[in-house]
């Protein structure tokens, strides 16, 4: 049994002029201690499915469907409590902007050890103690002092450490990190990425990034999900995505990427960009999310959506022309 | 890498079609409405208070069509008569009919409330703009404001109603002074953040006159809170009116408004309470609708600032 | 943090110089002959010429203000015309039932407003956020007066729980005290009550859509503490500004619930001194109320720096 299994997950938001599907039947899994990527342009779901896992979608207007079976008992069928006892303590979440996700006028030692009270009840001192283990854990110095300090007093990349540090202090089995790294300097970037991975191994944790950028994906991910228009078009081991993308969408998110030293080779390699803009959700799409955006596109993809097909061990596309194996040999 | 190889045009007609199974809405679907339903729908209270304010202007302009009778004819035979199918709202201790000169009493609060929204409005405007532009003055004039702002405004009204006779005329003005403050410092802020953005100092920078970028960049986006603060203004006024009536500082006696209605009443509120209650249900009636159609002009006009306050 | 109190005192001294000014011109700023206003109507000639010497109107207005402004500096705010006492000792006999009507409603309306505000934010666009916001709209509306004779008419005419009007001096008692100021303190605070509520919901609300109270529910923070502790200490810094602000209704409002709940204080000072056209009275009253205000937010000021580690100027 997979740690975590969703299935067929819909989220879907009310408002005035329709039913906006943020994510519209998405499915896949997490094994205990794996890391998985959900990549995908801004407004394809990727993040809504992120919240949709620890239920924090507001409800109304949003509405979760589905299964989110985490080690087989249903998330969308706990009561609030019991949402409030996973949340934190077996499933974490850090987010995007590490300037606005802390609370400004709390000390940092007082959110971190926050997680610890409620989950584990200890006592204000030794919470204090665990968050300035936890601030040594993730790479802070001068613990001590810094456990006093506010969010404003620190730099950015700082913050997202103490957002790990809150995020890991329980030891939780599954960290969902969206867009970790997004908001931070690039030389910052890699250090999070890497505290990251060292603390996995540490913790023993699975983990969820949800991102845009591929080369964040290329250092941390096991297994890749590709969503589009709040449905998943590919899923494949990360190497397997890199080298034979099956998915036209996948394709062109690999050849807008820009190569390192590709402007030394001498070879001109042009950015490749995929033409269009992303459907509104708002109207039932029909046929292939992506249609309106392939150069491949046909009478066929703009009437019938294709289904998601193994097209090699272990690699799945949502596509009517996406090669299987077995015809491409 | 990323090559068109694995996609196989070739195969178009030998494709398999594996079709999604389709995917079912998990709420009902949002019902679009048009029309003037639809507006209300969407903006109930901008068309009840709107609908409310219509109905008491009315009422204030047509008063003698209202099966009125003369509000100010004395008769000491018919004092203090209880409510009646003859006397709707009863008399008063003067015999005066209190339904006739309730409805009357409409044109005073009305008048002086679009009067101060008005006036304080176009005053307040260009101080404002004034000291938004001119940086020598924005100094002086905002300590004054910030001075007058310190005085209660109930407080200045009262002190300014003090030194005059009482005159319809004279409550607008005293009242204006007292909303001028608060209306120069809106509009003020409003230009001062205005004048940050990118396409005001492009105007600037292309040499456009400060006359011609206020007339084109900052009036029009003045126009949105400005007519929200005119609203509740314009509520307020009528509220300070009834109070200044009432205590005795506001207009004559002569002239019916719903603050001097209730004042005359005050002596007898424990035995005659229905000489208050009456124009007190139609001066809150009203001011409510009033305040109900700044909140919803708010609302569209101004998102904002419905987010901040 | 030092330098931050100071400079806000020091900010207060133009507004307060300003304020002098204007209540001292108020009245050379009507049309016509000051001490002739003030007479009235009925005044013979001498009324005027003795009123006109008690203002010292035959001197130079700066001269005046000058010495108007020193006698302030020393306490003494004139002598009132009409009963030719001091306005300063007029106004010490007055101040206990305002104050005491003052702080009860501020104790009061802050203690039922807050958490009304808190309450509607977080059950936002529900029955229960339609009804507190409809209770605003509707304290906004009715005049305070109002609101004091249907409390008084309801509760001390027809139930007869509570004495219909007066004051009696804390000194004779708490219960006694509290009794005659209950009815008047919910009257006047129904304007405040519905201000604060108002503030406080916005402020919640804009609080609630933060990053921050998101990465509080993920940690497994329950409401109460995600209200309470994550939001309302952030939203605490618009409510208290408009607690202080709010403070110019109360004023507003007092000198209108005195007159309905025969309250001697300085409201029904401030009445009786417009009736009589007593204007040192008026100047006085005016003042010390606005430069009451003006404290009130120069604390507030000082105090944001308690709820927000990031003001610190």
């Amino acid at each position: 049994m997979a740690l975590l299994e969703v299935d067929n997950l819909q989220t879907h938001f009310r408002s005035r002029d329709g039913i906006n599907r943020a994510v519209d039947g998405v499915s896949f899994h997490v094994e205990a201690r794996e890391t998985v990527a959900i990549v995908g342009e801004s407004g394809c779901g990727k993040s809504v499915t992120a919240m949709s896992i620890l239920r924090l979608i507001p409800e109304p207007p949003g509405k979760i469907a589905g299964a989110i079976r985490f080690n087989g008992r249903d998330l969308l069928k706990c009561s609030d409590r019991e949402m409030r006892d996973i949340r934190g303590n077996e499933i974490s979440m850090i987010f995007q902007e590490p300037m606005t996700s802390l609370n400004p006028v709390l000390t940092v030692g007082r959110q971190i050890g926050e997680t610890l009270r409620l989950h584990q009840g200890l006592s204000a001192q030794a919470a204090e103690n665990r968050a300035v283990d936890m601030l040594n854990l993730v790479g802070i110095p001068e613990a001590r002092r810094r456990v006093r300090e506010y969010p404003h007093q620190l730099s950015g990349g700082m913050r997202q450490r103490v957002m790990i540090a809150i995020a890991l202090a329980c030891n939780p089995k599954l960290l969902i990190a969206d867009e970790p790294t997004t908001a931070l300097d690039v030389t910052i970037q890699a250090q999070i990425l890497d505290l990251m991975r060292d603390l996995k191994r540490t913790v023993g944790a699975a983990i969820v990034i949800i991102t845009h950028d591929l080369g964040v994906v290329a250092e941390v991910a096991e297994r890749v999900i590709v969503m589009y228009a709040g449905r998943k078009v590919e899923e494949a081991e990360v190497g397997r995505l890199f080298r034979n993308p099956r998915h036209p969408y996948t394709q062109g998110l690999l050849g807008s990427m820009p190569k390192l030293g590709s402007s030394l080779t001498g070879v001109e390699t042009r950015l490749q960009e995929i033409p269009g803009v992303v459907p509104s959700l708002k109207r039932k799409l029909e046929g292939c999310v992506f249609a309106s955006r392939c150069a491949h596109a046909t009478d066929l993809c703009t009437k019938v959506a294709p289904a998601l097909e193994e097209k090699a061990p272990g690699h799945i596309a949502a596509c009517h022309y996406a090669l299987k194996d077995a015809l491409a040999a | 890498m990323a090559s068109a190889s694995v996609l196989s045009p070739a195969d178009v007609s030998a494709a398999k079609v594996a079709a999604a199974a389709p995917m079912g809405d998990i709420m009902p679907p949002v019902k679009a409405r048009h029309g003037l339903w639809g507006f209300i729908y969407r903006n109930p209270t901008i068309a009840i208070g709107g609908g409310i304010v219509l109905l008491m202007v009315i009422m204030a302009v047509f008063a003698p069509l209202f099966w009125t009778v003369d509000p100010t004819a004395l008769a000491p035979a018919r004092r203090t008569r209880e409510p009646s199918a003859e006397y709707w709202f009863g008399t008063d201790m003067l015999g005066r009919d209190v339904y006739s000169r309730v409805i009357y009493g409409a044109r005073v609060s009305l008048i002086v409330g679009f009067s101060v929204a008005i006036c304080a409005s176009i005053i307040g405007l260009t101080i404002g703009l004034v000291s938004g532009f001119v940086r020598w003055a924005d100094s002086i004039v905002m300590r004054v404001m910030d001075g007058m702002m310190s005085i209660p405004p109930i407080l200045l009204a009262i002190a300014l109603m003090a030194l005059t006779r009482g005159s319809v005329q004279n409550v607008i003005i005293a009242i204006t002074i007292a909303e001028v403050p608060r209306v120069s410092r809106l509009v003020r802020g409003v230009v001062l953040s205005l004048r940050e953005q990118p396409y005001v100092d492009a105007a600037v920078a292309a040499g456009t006159r400060t006359p011609v970028i206020i007339w084109r960049h900052i009036l029009p986006n003045t126009i949105a809170p400005m007519t929200v603060q005119a609203t509740f203004i314009c509520a307020s006024a009528m509220i300070t009116e009834s109070i200044l009536s009432f205590i005795g500082a506001g207009t004559p006696p002569i002239i019916p408004s719903w603050g001097n209605i209730m004042a005359e009443g005050r002596a007898l509120w424990q035995v005659k309470p229905y000489i208050v209650f009456f124009p007190a249900v139609f001066l809150s009636i009203t001011v409510l609708a009033v305040n109900m159609l700044g909140d919803g002009l708010r609302d569209t006009l101004d998102p904002r600032m419905a987010k901040r306050i | 943090m030092f330098a931050y109190v100071v400079r806000r005192v020091l900010a207060t001294i133009p507004v307060m110089a300003v304020v002098a000014l204007f209540v001292f011109s108020l009245l050379y700023i009507a049309p016509g002959d000051p001490a002739a206003v003030i007479a009235g109507d009925q005044a013979t000639p001498e009324d005027v010429e003795r009123i006109r010497a008690s203002l010292g109107l035959d001197r130079p207005y700066l001269v005046r203000f000058g010495a108007w402004v020193f006698d302030i500096l020393r306490g003494d705010l004139g002598v009132s015309i009409f009963t030719n006492l001091p306005v300063s000792l007029m106004i010490k006999q007055r101040l206990e039932p305002t104050l005491s009507l003052m702080v009860v409603t501020l104790i009061l309306a802050v203690s039922i407003a807050v958490p009304m505000g808190v309450i509607a934010a977080a059950r936002v666009g529900t029955f229960v956020d339609k009804f507190v916001m409809a209770f605003a709209v509707l304290g906004f509306s009715v005049p305070v007066f109002v609101v004091g004779y249907l409390l008084a008419y309801v509760f001390a005419l027809e139930l007869e729980w509570l004495p219909v009007q007066g004051y009696t001096p804390f000194s004779e008692g708490f219960f006694p005290w509290i009794e005659n100021l209950i009815l008047p303190a919910v009257a006047l605070g129904s304007v405040y009550i519905a201000l604060i509520a108002r503030i406080t919901r916005a402020s919640m609300l804009e609080v609630l859509q933060q990053d921050y109270i998101r990465t509080a529910r993920a940690k497994g923070a329950g409401q109460r503490s995600i209200l309470f502790l994550h939001a309302l200490k952030n939203a605490a810094v618009p409510i208290v500004t408009v607690i202080g602000i709010g403070i110019a209704l109360l004023i507003g409002g007092a000198v209108v619930t005195e007159s309905v709940f025969a309250i001697p204080g300085l409201g029904r000072l401030t009445v009786d001194a417009i009736l009589r056209r007593d204007y040192p009275v008026i100047q006085g009253v005016v003042l010390l109320f606005s430069f009451t205000y003006v404290l009130v937010n120069l604390l507030i000021d000082i105090l944001y720096t308690l709820f927000d580690p990031r003001i610190r100027y």
